[in-house]
């Protein structure tokens, strides 16, 4: 990939989207302030110049109505990627994903389809309180019929992005709104990242860390540190957490016999509730410790920064918990 | 038309085959709930069915005003939609049944029957619930250019539900072309919706700027003709309308609600059925008007009942899916 060049995340969202609208003259967006305004985050700046208003779509603010609209015209030949502004506000769009778009390819005994890919953010530590903060993925991953993607850095979120615009079935799509200004290497060119495979983003001996999204940079930053003290520490983002690739992550724990899984959502019946379940499952017999869960704690998310930093793992409450762990 | 009768017009200004098209087509949902209830007192169906019986000239009425790629969706109420709109009888038994035949593959059941051929977007559980889709579908008719027009088929008990209201507005923003029809039977399950609903149903439109109107719900051709005139302004490109039917659910809110005095009386559903049903209706004034005679109403009642007889012993004798197309369908193959 010679002409790689250095894109935020918000610009390796954005260009997937444009390459693909380009592709495909069915793909459009709609949501709340995506087209002059560019969304809250300035994601989408300059799309509506190019593509227009219909198909870069301002919508009231009624999510449960234009996500519901979007299913109907996935369903009947178009290819909506729907805009919700926060991922706390995927409440009020539940009904429409997961008793309508989920289940209609079923329902219908495979008749219907409903390609359409639902973008939300997630993520605390902005100051933005308790209903602008949550990290909710985790329910549309307990609901079959739905996929539902991670991207950790530019280069996965323009490839899941693609592949998630380009497939048949409803994709909830979640980005952490502290990383759209990271940068990282992009190729301009037009590639897919397939789902359900994992990438290992550190190559390590002693510990397996899991992490997503938000939490793959902290699992980083907690390898380095692991580095300093010693210890080898394998960073897995298995990039979808539906299709999950369990193989790698089994794999990678029969290897390194220890393992942590790091989450921004609540940890109970969460993310990494399930991950520790798969590798329990799978590497019970070469396991040396109990599988550790870090995720958001079990509290709204609150206002003051003291309080709200408490509540997310960070590079050093992850490096504490796998050194004890390998102690 | 294959009948030798001329397509002479009518004191209706709908010509003689298409009204008995209609009557026909209602006398089919009838009998065809008549056997569900049938198959469900004998124990023959699993779950439940929520009979459309009293109402058969609001989605006969307004499907007749349909072309046939037309879009619609429907409720849990919904067999005669999916009738209405063009569906074989055999595959709606099959499916009620939970038989590999049916339009779902037995996946659906009584309130999922959906199917691409005949523009039916799915029948649907959550009351109010495929609002959104009936309009997405309106969206894509007018993205893709495709003349195309969308039904939305809900309750008076939808009136409750948010999601219509959201949609309703966009509808007319964009002016999709989209026909918000409202089944108004008066009962949203076991309540009257004299408790349910402030104000007027008609109304609640016109804060959208979505042109309202309703019609007696028991006279298809009224249904039939207003439903013409609103399907062809819409499909011109007007925007959005909103057609209120009133009728009235002659049974229960499924088959399994059989005492109902604690929330209407027998003397109101009696004056319905003698006073007020569709096919009586319907019958009298076709034999009033001469344009056909007791005798030819009685023949079509028994190809009617022989199809029906037909399409049920199908359903009964064809295969449940085989247990291993459990985890089928869950999600759609990428190309």
């Amino acid at each position: 990939m010679p002409q790689t060049r250095e894109l935020t995340l918000g610009e390796a969202v954005r260009e997937a989207l444009a390459e693909e609208m380009r592709r495909d003259p069915r793909v459009f967006i709609c949501g709340e302030d995506i087209a002059e305004a560019g969304t809250v985050y300035k994601v989408l700046s300059g799309l509506v110049e190019e593509f227009g208003t219909e198909r870069v779509l301002d919508t009231p603010i009624s999510e449960a109505g234009f996500t519901g609209m979007a299913v109907g015209a996935a369903m009947t030949g178009m290819r909506p990627v729907v805009d919700i502004m926060f991922g706390d506000f995927s409440t009020l769009v539940m009904d429409q994903m997961v008793n309508q778009a989920a289940k209609i390819h079923y329902m219908s005994g495979g008749k219907w389809k409903v390609p359409m890919v639902m973008r939300a953010t997630l993520g605390a530590t902005r100051r933005s309180a308790a209903q602008h903060s949550q990290s909710l993925h985790a329910w549309f991953c307990h609901i079959p019929g739905l996929k539902v993607v991670l991207p950790s850095t530019p280069y996965d979120a323009k490839g899941l992005m693609k592949t998630a615009i380009r497939d048949d079935n409803p994709v909830v799509f979640f980005e952490d709104k502290m990383m759209y200004r990271m940068k990282g290497p992009v190729p301009p060119d037009d590639y897919t990242i397939p789902f359900g495979v994992a990438d290992i983003k550190r190559a390590g001996t002693d510990i397996t860390i899991v992490a997503t999204s938000s939490m793959v940079q902290v699992a980083l930053g907690a390898a380095k540190l692991l580095e300093q003290a010693g210890i080898s520490a394998e960073v897995i983002d298995p990039r979808t957490v539906w299709p999950l690739d369990e193989q790698t992550l089994v794999e990678s724990v029969k290897k390194t016999s220890r393992a942590i899984v790091v989450d921004e959502g609540y940890g109970r019946y969460g993310v990494t509730a399930e991950i520790a379940s798969v590798i329990a499952e799978g590497a019970f017999f070469n396991l040396e410790a109990p599988v550790k869960r870090m995720g958001a704690m079990h509290v709204p998310i609150p206002f003051s920064p003291p309080l709200e930093d408490a509540t997310v793992p960070t590079e050093q409450t992850v490096f504490e918990a796998a050194r004890a762990l390998c102690g | 038309m294959t009948t030798a009768i001329a397509p002479s017009k009518t004191p209706s200004g709908i010509d003689v085959d298409h009204l008995l098209r209609m009557y026909r087509r209602m006398l089919m949902i009838r009998l065809f709930e008549e056997k569900v209830n049938e198959l469900y007192t004998r124990a023959l169906m699993p779950g439940l069915a929520h009979l459309y019986i009293g109402e058969e000239a609001v989605a006969v009425g307004v499907c007749e005003a349909l072309k046939p790629d037309d879009f619609i969706t429907s409720t849990h109420r919904g067999h005669g939609h999916c009738l209405a709109k063009g569906a074989e009888l055999s595959r709606m038994f099959a499916e009620l049944l939970g038989k590999e035949a049916g339009y779902c593959k037995g996946k659906g059941g009584s309130m999922h029957i959906a199917d691409p051929d005949t523009g039916n977007l799915g029948a649907n559980a959550i009351v109010g619930g495929s609002a959104g889709i009936a309009t997405g579908a309106a969206l894509s008719a007018k993205r893709l250019k495709t003349d195309q027009v969308a039904v939305c088929f809900f309750g008076d008990g939808a009136m409750g539900q948010g999601l219509l209201y959201e949609v309703m507005n966009m509808a007319a923003l964009w002016k999709l072309p989209v026909i918000y029809v409202c089944e108004n039977n008066l009962y949203n399950e076991y309540t009257h919706n004299s408790e349910t609903l402030a104000g007027d149903i008609l109304t609640r439109a016109a804060g959208f700027g979505v042109q309202g109107q309703s019609v007696d719900g028991q006279d298809v051709r009224k249904v039939y003709a207003t439903a013409k005139e609103i399907v062809d302004r819409v499909r011109r490109g007007a925007g959005p309308a909103f057609l209120v039917c009133n009728t009235y659910r002659f049974m229960g809110h499924h088959v399994g609600d059989v005492n109902r005095e604690y929330y209407r009386s027998k003397q109101e559903e009696q004056m319905w059925k003698t006073e007020r049903d569709p096919l009586k209706l319907m019958a009298d004034w076709l034999t009033k008007e001469q344009l056909a005679d007791r005798a030819r109403l009685d023949r079509m009642q028994a190809e009617v009942t022989s199809e029906i007889e037909k399409a049920v012993e199908f359903a009964v004798s064809a295969p449940y899916p085989s247990v291993d197309k459990v985890d089928q369908d869950v999600y759609a193959p990428n190309p």
